[in-house]
């Protein structure tokens, strides 16, 4: 068969014509059916805000010896115990003065300082790289501050702790599921290939309550609370006392305030 | 041989009649594999259509939970009719937005709300997984990756 110019012009231009047709004439079979109903914008009524969330820990009221805020954390978030150093996951770990700021010792430091073992943190930074380098978004900066982790979008390319100056983030190399010693049913786990870090609690926040390791600490020693409100007891301490940031002239704007 | 030009012409009309008789057995003969051809790609394509059917029944689902036995009115997030053709893209929906907004408030269109939460408010009523998720996504094998990291309660008490 053969077509003149002509017929292939008048096939052309009634295909283009069918384009047109209003989607009222779209059959039933060719119609996208998924709507999920609107009215969704809300968070929990007792959910806890804040303009920038921030913590503070006094080091003068922190003990050396005391592992109860890492215990509530890692006990409340899942956290896998891979028996293996190499393979830790921590959200919550403590090190040295030394490590945890260096620079800020000298040799005539006394033993108070040197005995020091405080908790370290994701910082929350204001300015963090580690949402710089994600190539998927599944670390991104709420609104309040906290980075948050999307551990659905997480490729486990470990850009992320590459990037990060604290070293607070951890990779789960095997499944941590069997190495959990006791699930908590109210948080997920995570599966092999994911990044995990601290979160600031923000699924309690959700609910109305502080962070655990806040709770946690007998000593009274971590507060909690909106860094951009003038009369929170966040800034009241950070007003009246001499505070530290870990690795603050790298620019990354870190959340957690150390009191002494 | 100048005079005799003509005795390799006819014998060469000769060959040449026998060539085309020849070529139309074959054609005759290549229908033949074009039909084995195509009935054999029809077969392949319904297979699926026909192969087990009647030897497989579409899965039960249990709805026998103590959970959902004690609700007045047993009704899901929304009508079962939706939550059958659309759960997966409604928990892809909360999941975003539970997550990535911090909207963890559900709104149904009867105006009911939910907390937006796989183990927090589907399980909790849907607490027999291996009868009601599994039986479904072990018949049309699909193998979605949400009990990887979220907590079916029941499996923890045990």
């Amino acid at each position: 068969m053969t077509s003149s110019r002509r017929d292939f012009l008048k096939i052309a231009g009634a295909s283009a014509l069918t384009m047109m047709t209003p989607a009222i004439f779209v059959p039933a079979w060719a119609k996208d059916v998924i709507v999920i109903p609107p009215g969704q914008g809300l968070a929990l009524k007792k959910a806890l805000a804040a303009g920038r969330w921030a913590m503070t820990v006094d080091l003068t009221k922190c003990t050396a010896d005391c592992t109860d805020c890492i215990a509530a954390c890692h006990a409340i978030h899942n956290v896998p115990d891979f028996g293996n150093p190499k393979d830790e996951i921590k959200w919550i770990w403590k090190e040295s003065f030394a490590s945890v700021f260096p620079g800020e010792q000298n040799a005539y430091s006394g033993e108070k300082l040197q005995k020091l073992r405080p908790p370290v943190f994701c910082n929350n930074c204001e300015n963090p790289p580690c949402v710089r380098v994600c190539p998927t978004g599944a670390t991104f900066q709420r609104p309040d501050g906290i980075v948050m982790m999307d551990y659905h979008r997480c490729i486990g390319c470990r850009l992320c702790m590459a990037a990060c100056p604290y070293g607070a983030r951890s990779m789960n190399y095997r499944d941590p599921r069997p190495c959990i010693a006791k699930i908590n049913p109210d948080f997920p786990t995570r599966s092999k290939g994911v990044v995990e870090k601290c979160n600031f609690c923000e699924e309690r926040l959700a609910k109305g309550t502080l962070p655990a390791c806040v709770e946690a600490c007998r000593q009274k020693a971590l507060t909690f609370g909106d860094a951009e409100n003038p009369r929170s007891e966040i800034r009241r301490l950070l007003k009246t006392r001499f505070s530290l940031q870990r690795r603050v002239h790298l620019g990354t704007g870190p959340q957690i305030y150390y009191l002494l | 041989m100048d005079g005799e030009w003509w005795i390799g012409f006819s014998s060469q009309l000769v060959a040449e009649r026998k060539h085309i008789t020849e070529c139309m057995k074959m054609k005759q003969h290549k229908w033949g594999l074009i039909l084995l051809g195509l009935a054999i790609f029809a077969i392949a394509v319904t297979f699926p259509f026909w192969y087990g059917k009647g030897k497989t029944a579409p899965p039960v689902l249990s709805l026998e939970t103590p959970e959902i036995a004690g609700l007045a009115d047993k009704k899901c997030v929304e009508d079962a009719v939706f939550m059958r053709a659309n759960h997966m893209k409604m928990l892809q929906a909360w999941r975003d937005e539970a997550v990535r907004e911090g909207k963890r408030v559900y709104t149904a269109n009867d105006g009911r709300t939910f907390e937006k939460s796989l183990t927090g408010s589907c399980l909790q009523c849907h607490s027999n997984k291996e009868h009601f998720c599994d039986r479904c996504h072990h018949y049309v094998g699909a193998a979605p990756s949400c009990f990887d990291c979220h907590i079916v309660p029941a499996e923890v008490k045990k």
